[in-house]
């Protein structure tokens, strides 16, 4: 084993690239990956947030004309709702915590040098920039973007007359989702690889970062849950363009026979929620990794319960995969299993609640210092409840039946897997930006940001609740046709007012992004006295990440306030015994 | 900062939790038999989950001031978990959840397990882009036949859900745009579609089930107070989805019949 895991760490080591396009853009450096990763995010990330802003728009002022766009048909809404999910949840849910911030830290974290496969690092990078490219061309086709939902159901994501939309447009979307999924496979295989083959001695596995251990999950889930989405969207090419049924049973558009017979919509549904539901764990595990390192560095104090962090992420990991169900209980599917999906997925809440007792046992009796990256993890602490709380009801096929498909679950998965991942990706941000770029961000405006974004987040999110039990469907683009939607609207102004101040707080964010990476104060190597392997090297890191030499590890990951210790913390690399534990 | 961290979790927390319990936003009235059990248990889970959220954000929002660097505090205390409270924890959240599930499965299981009762009003429900149709099957309690090839949205009635009018059985089949059913007695619907997926909400009803081309879906419900309720589209189904609703009329069963036997005339 031992000289296995001598022989990959050699095989992997790679000469520093020397030109631009070697070094910048189709790098084998999983710092500058990661970095792609993460770029890519950013500006997918307002797009998304741009189209969210025209939506809020047109739904309370729906006779609005915008310059540039003109009136906002019925058709374009609907495409609009489509392209902003699919974006946030692939090229920004997705990328962002896992292949930008994942790519970035987890060999440095691990103490290796590269990841396990630097070429198809390469490529996966690659393969996704294309999917996005062929995502965001779907705007400027025949019929312009597909209306199907990121859900993307058949019949009317498989039948060009279904709508505008469902001609080319609706082609590219699955193209690309396809093309996704083969880029997150083979970042999936690589992320596992690396972590299992290329930690350095002494990192054994229960001596890991959480972020590591989340990063891990993440990539097992992936492995197994865009492996069956790529099947589904090849399905749906085929029924689409080939003349198969799988999706299709005998329907009738505009007077006219369609040509399919016999297929299940539903077979759809349940392929698509197998990988939909592990999906979203895709994008809060990594969150919650980072969440679990940032209040254990600052609270000063050993993160509460290390090992049942670890088996509460393996568990939603295991579970994930068997709670998809509870995307249907209003489907058609069979009764019965409502029971089994719903006895899952209330399990579920379980870990999940587990998580959110260690962070406020983490929080209990430390010396807690409220820095950006901090206010950002307890931000995500109570976004992370408050999205977690309504989990409860919709997971209850009872209670699913008024608010299943109102704004009351948009309200829920927005909370959840939206704004507290994205918490997640701020809280790295500011957390790494130092390493990253060695530099500081400025900690004036990052605290400006937070509380825009903190109390915007809470104003746009949490009135939707109250929509949605009062029965305002998702997906409307008006709310002028439905009478009892009437009195809805005052409530969905304060939201849009809300979504305006909001956005508008992330330009603060982006100035500080850019603006700090020129001028920010210069960071040392170690800024917050934390304890884990990306803060023993450089500021940036070398091409090699630790300049030539492999780090040995002796410590966990967390020991924090160490009674006798020379300093609060003791490193990971630090020889110095830690007493047992 | 400890303090602003505490303030702002607080206010957010009481704000939101006051516009829960003062009902401003609320279920629409119930107006079927399932409805008093499904708001009773909403109530419930909200309740239960309501303390859960409030006890959260108020530990979270404390800890973060009460603990809070300062020139005095005290050093973090080296601790590294405790199994106890793990396994109490663990043990609590996972009797609050399965419970609650245990609950409410026995309204799931009267809602959906059991078809309806023999006597019930028969009602066939019929999705297409971008209107609902509603067709009885008329004295000899039979569906007449539909054909694909029939189907013509854009003239509207029997020709929108392609009824064959060669068929005996569909000679007294009415097909109407606005539901109409009698109070008191249970309705069972099968729900169709012959295009995309649809979903018949009725929020005053608590009712709600996807129509999917392919499947003909057996649903009941009883209403039990008699006026005028609106149904809309809950699932996706293309741009004209929002607004695909209209109005369902629960009448006493003398006026209903009266409306059957008018419609029943006009056929003939």
């Amino acid at each position: 084993m031992a000289t296995r895991e001598f022989a990959a760490h050699e095989a992997h080591v790679h000469a520093a690239p020397q030109g631009f396009i070697r070094k910048w853009v189709f790098s084998l450096d999983h710092k500058v990956i990661g970095l792609q990763y993460y770029f890519l995010a950013l500006t997918a990330v307002f797009v998304g947030m741009f189209l969210s802003l025209l939506m809020r728009i047109h739904l309370i002022w729906p006779t609005a004309h915008l310059p540039m766009l003109g009136d906002i048909k019925p058709e374009m809404y609907v495409s609009l709702v489509t392209m902003h999910g699919t974006i946030m949840v692939f090229f920004v849910l997705t990328t962002a915590p896992q292949g930008g911030f994942g790519n970035y830290f987890l060999p440095i974290q691990i103490g290796a040098a590269d990841m396990a496969f630097p070429v198809i690092n390469m490529l996966s990078f690659w393969v996704t920039f294309l999917a996005y490219l062929v995502m965001l061309s779907a705007f400027f086709v025949t019929g312009g973007a597909p209306l199907h939902g990121w859900t993307g159901y058949p019949p009317l994501s498989a039948v060009p007359s279904a709508g505008p939309g469902e001609g080319p447009g609706a082609d590219l979307w699955v193209i690309s989702i396809a093309l996704f999924c083969i880029g997150a496979l083979m970042s999936a295989l690589n992320f596992i690889t690396t972590t299992l083959d290329m930690r350095a001695k002494g990192m054994t596995l229960m001596r890991m970062p959480l972020t590591c251990w989340a990063w891990f999950i993440t990539a097992i889930l992936g492995l197994l849950a865009f492996g069956v989405l790529l099947s589904a969207g090849i399905l749906l090419l085929l029924d689409r363009n080939a003349g198969t049924s799988f999706y299709v049973p005998l329907t009738v558009f505009s007077g006219q026979v369609v040509g399919h017979r016999g297929g299940s919509p539903l077979l759809w549904q349940h392929l698509f929620w197998f990988f939909g539901h592990p999906e979203v764990y895709i994008a809060i595990l990594p969150a919650m990794g980072l969440c679990s390192q940032l209040v254990s560095v600052f609270s000063r104090k050993p993160i509460f319960g290390y090992k049942a962090m670890v088996y509460a992420m393996l568990s939603i990991g295991l579970m994930g995969f068997m709670v998809w169900g509870h995307h249907m209980f209003m489907s058609g599917m069979n009764p019965y299993s409502a029971f089994a999906f719903s006895i899952m997925t209330m399990a579920i809440g379980v870990p999940s609640a587990i998580k959110t007792f260690n962070w406020l046992g983490t929080l209990w009796g430390g010396r807690i210092r409220f820095v950006s990256p901090m206010l950002f993890a307890i931000g995500f602490v109570s976004l992370f409840v408050t999205g977690g709380i309504s989990g409860p009801f919709l997971a209850q096929p009872t209670l699913d039946i008024p608010l299943h498909d109102t704004a009351f679950v948009t309200a829920h998965f927005h909370l959840i897997m939206g704004v507290a991942s994205i918490f997640g990706i701020f809280a790295a941000t500011y957390y790494w930006f130092p390493k990253m770029f060695g530099r500081m961000m400025n900690e004036r405006l990052a605290r400006l940001h937070f509380w825009f974004t903190f109390v915007g987040t809470y104003c746009i999110f949490m009135p939707m609740h109250y929509a949605g039990m009062a029965g305002q469907p998702r997906r409307y683009s008006q709310f002028t046709e439905l009478h009892y939607l009437e009195k809805l609207i005052p409530l969905n102004t304060f939201i849009t007012f809300a979504a305006f101040v909001t956005i508008a707080a992330q330009f603060i964010f982006v100035f500080n992004l850019f603006w700090s990476m020129k001028a920010g104060k210069k960071a040392s190597d170690n800024p917050w006295e934390a304890t884990t392997l990306e803060w023993t090297t450089a500021t940036p890191p070398p091409h090699d990440n630790f300049g030539g030499h492999t780090p040995v590890v002796y410590n966990g990951p967390y020991e924090y306030s160490v009674p006798g210790a020379p300093r609060d913390y003791v490193m990971q690399t630090d020889p110095a015994t830690v007493a047992a534990h | 900062m400890g303090l602003v961290v505490l303030i702002v979790i607080w206010l957010i927390t009481f704000v939101s939790t006051y516009f829960f319990i003062a009902k401003t936003w609320w279920l629409p009235m119930g107006a079927s038999a399932s409805a008093a059990g499904i708001d009773h248990h909403f109530t419930t889970t909200y309740i239960l989950m309501g303390i859960v959220f409030v006890a959260a954000q108020v530990a979270l929002g404390l800890f973060a001031w009460k603990y809070r660097e300062g020139n005095s505090s005290a050093p973090a205390r080296y601790i590294h978990g405790n199994n106890t409270l793990e396994i109490v924890w663990t043990v609590l959240t996972a009797i609050l959840f399965i419970g609650l599930n245990l609950m409410s499965s026995s309204i799931w299981a009267a809602e959906r397990f059991r078809p309806a009762e023999a006597g019930a009003t028969k009602v066939e429900v019929t999705g297409m882009q971008f209107a609902w149709y509603f067709r009885y099957p008329g004295p000899d309690g039979k569906f007449g036949a539909t054909k694909p090839e029939l189907i013509d949205a854009s003239a509207g009635g029997e020709s929108a859900i392609g009824l064959d009018t060669t068929d005996p059985a569909s000679k007294d089949d009415i097909v109407s745009g606005t539901m109409y059913v009698p109070v008191n007695r249970e309705v069972e619907l099968i729900l169709r579609s012959h295009d995309v997926i649809h979903s018949f909400f009725i929020p005053n009803m608590r009712f709600k089930q996807d129509a999917v081309p392919g499947l003909a879906i057996h649903m009941h419900f009883t209403p039990i107070a008699i006026g005028d309720y609106p149904f809309t589209c809950t699932e996706l189904c293309g741009l004209g989805h929002y607004k695909m609703n209209g109005t369902l009329k629960v009448v006493s069963q003398e006026e209903y019949d009266k409306w059957l036997a008018a419609r029943e005339a006009e056929k003939q």
